[in-house]
């Protein structure tokens, strides 16, 4: 699977497609699969503010459970309730019908620190 | 296989009580009675025992085979421990006869142990004062947690944050939580394998209530910078917490207490030797300094002039009760046989053993698969499956193929930070003979893995059950049986 170009990626192996002052956030392709099958998504609530970086709910996989974290700051606007029958939809299809959770009120210069496809597959090739 | 209610057969019975010759009374009041007979299976005797001997012949332990669990520490257990524990004066006590009238002296043997065992473990991990409550590991790193909790509450100290490292036992951040605490994780600096001073330099503050370190850590590797990390923790009063875990690999060469760490929990069941792993109970005895001490929970045992023992309750300052009793005195009395069986020079073999056999496996395997640290590693060592993913083979399927070789499989998917980890702790116990036998094991996996790797996805076939479905397990998990 090829690493989309539109979106931007954190070292903690988040994506996060930003549209204005709103964005969606997913794990990459690279996550699901160190993950394993995924079996339950713990979403953070809806209306709460998350921090850059900062903790955003859990992932958990037969493997572990693992934090997802905010590649942004913002608001929590909505989660993927589509998640809580189906989480095995981040494995299959992690940049689409795998998101997690969209923000709003963001502010799209702290995407600056973010990596682009290029430079996130170099990342995952570095194995760091 | 049939669990037992299936085999049940409507008035069948393993007993036959003679007809009572007196008249039937009820004691209980007619309200308290249950209206129907309980759920029990009806069963002979004869029944009952080959289904229990049919289900401890499909059991595998470390008297089977070996059983190289990473982090677990499964070596043998000394059958002459059983026997004492076993011995009446102990077994038979009742554990609040030491709080009774005169019934302190009538427990002095028991309370010795306890007493003596506390001595020992200061000596060994070189800290001042020891309780043996705590009822496994997790519940010491609970119990530590609390005790740096009440030193900050009784300094006034307002402080929020543990750090652990990100190779770290789950139980970790977990314990950090319970006991009120944020969690930051310190991540592990891949060139080392270790925690790295400069990071963690970065992250510690006065918010910082204390660090749980675990060395050697989960990649069996030994931190040489520990006096530096040290020095940085009491440089803003956090508390250094040693997680025991991994005892076994530095007994007698290493003391957390020297290294200037505040606080130890140590595994009686993992380092000295007794049962676990479904045979359990555990113990986490914690260990503190002196300026830790007047938290500890109680009771605590004290020696009077006398050379006798009591129970002590007077600790203002005590975190209180943490477990019935005196933690899990059978493991503790085991654990007390086993130190003096070994003596200081045996354990410090044991330890050596334990190390050297780690490192033979791990240099007899660098040739079949990837060894993510290849140094001198502690008492257990890492190995990757990285090499076999290319025909399409993980750890799991190691794992499994293992089990039809008539091995344990070693710890697969942990510590988090490698991938396809598997984590191999032969323990000491083990003779050459056996470590040699799991290596061939490994090899052969490793061949069939880039010739039949069909085979190893099938694995295991010599198991009541073949390959579960894990994540139908965890997703739906139905744990009642409904007839």
């Amino acid at each position: 699977m090829t690493t989309p170009t539109n979106l931007k990626y954190s070292k903690t192996h988040e994506w996060v497609k930003i549209e204005g002052t709103d964005a969606t956030v997913g794990i990459t392709q690279h996550a699901q699969e160190a993950l394993g099958d995924i079996t339950f998504v713990d979403f953070p609530k809806t209306g709460t503010n998350v921090k850059k970086e900062g903790s955003a709910g859990v992932i958990e996989s037969v493997k572990a459970a693992s934090d997802i974290y905010s590649p942004l700051a913002g608001k929590v606007a909505e989660i993927n309730e589509g998640l809580e029958t189906a989480p095995e939809s981040i494995n299959s299809d992690p940049y689409g019908s795998g998101w997690i959770f969209k923000l709003t009120n963001i502010n799209a210069a702290e995407a600056a620190g973010l990596m682009d496809a290029a430079a996130y597959d170099a990342f995952v090739e570095s194995g760091k | 296989m049939q669990i037992i209610f299936e085999k049940s057969v409507p008035e069948r019975h393993g007993v036959s009580l003679p007809c009572s010759d007196v008249p039937a009374r009820h004691t209980v009041a007619e309200k308290y009675r249950r209206k129907t007979d309980a759920a029990l299976c009806e069963l002979s005797e004869l029944d009952v025992v080959r289904h229990f001997t049919a289900l401890s012949r499909r059991n595998y332990g470390v008297d089977t085979n070996f059983y190289p669990l990473g982090s677990c520490t499964m070596k043998y257990n000394p059958k002459i421990t059983e026997k004492i524990a076993g011995l009446t004066g102990f077994s038979a006590l009742h554990p609040l006869l030491p709080q009774l009238r005169r019934g302190g002296m009538l427990t002095q043997g028991a309370l010795a142990v306890l007493y003596e065992l506390e001595q020992l473990l200061c000596e060994i991990l070189g800290m001042d004062a020891f309780t043996v409550h705590p009822l496994a590991g997790a519940h010491g790193e609970l119990t530590g947690m609390m005790l740096i909790a009440a030193y900050h509450r009784d300094k006034g100290n307002r402080k929020t944050e543990i750090l652990i490292p990100d190779e770290a036992h789950g139980t970790n951040p977990s314990s950090a939580a319970i006991a009120g605490f944020s969690v930051r994780s310190v991540p592990t600096d891949p060139d080392t394998g270790v925690l790295d001073t400069n990071t963690l330099e970065a992250m510690i503050g006065e918010q910082t209530a204390g660090i749980m370190m675990t060395n050697p850590n989960t990649l069996g590797l030994f931190n040489p910078q520990i006096a530096r990390i040290a020095e940085l923790a009491h440089r803003y009063d956090a508390q250094l917490y040693y997680d025991g875990a991994n005892l076994n690999a530095i007994l007698g060469k290493f003391r957390p207490g020297d290294a200037d760490f505040d606080i130890v929990h140590v595994n009686l069941h993992k380092t000295f030797a007794t049962p676990h792993g479904g045979g359990g109970p555990g113990a986490g005895p914690v260990g503190v300094r002196k300026h830790l001490e007047p938290f500890l929970p109680v009771s605590r045992i004290t020696k009077r002039t006398d050379n006798t023992y009591a129970l002590n309750y007077d600790f203002p300052k005590s975190i209180g009760y943490i477990a019935p009793f005196y933690g899990n005195f059978a493991v503790c009395l085991k654990a007390y046989a086993y130190i003096l069986m070994l003596g200081g020079k045996g354990l410090i073999e044991a330890s050596e053993n334990a190390v050297l056999n780690a490192n033979y496996v791990m240099h007899s395997l660098k040739n079949d698969y990837h060894i993510p640290y290849l140094k001198t590693c502690m008492h257990e060592c890492v190995v990757s499956a990285k090499n076999q993913m290319k025909h399409g083979i993980h750890a799991i399927d190691i794992a499994k193929a293992l089990i039809d070789r008539g091995f344990h499989p070693p710890t697969v998917y942990f510590p988090l930070i490698i991938k396809e980890t598997m984590m191999i702790e032969p323990t000491e116990t083990e003779s050459k003979e056996t470590l040699d036998a799991f290596i061939i094991a490994m090899k052969e996996i490793a061949a069939a893995a880039k010739e039949t790797p069909d085979a190893l996805h099938a694995a295991p076939q010599t198991t009541p059950v073949g390959r579960l479905d894990e994540t139908k397990a965890a997703k739906d998990m139905d744990v009642n049986f409904t007839g």
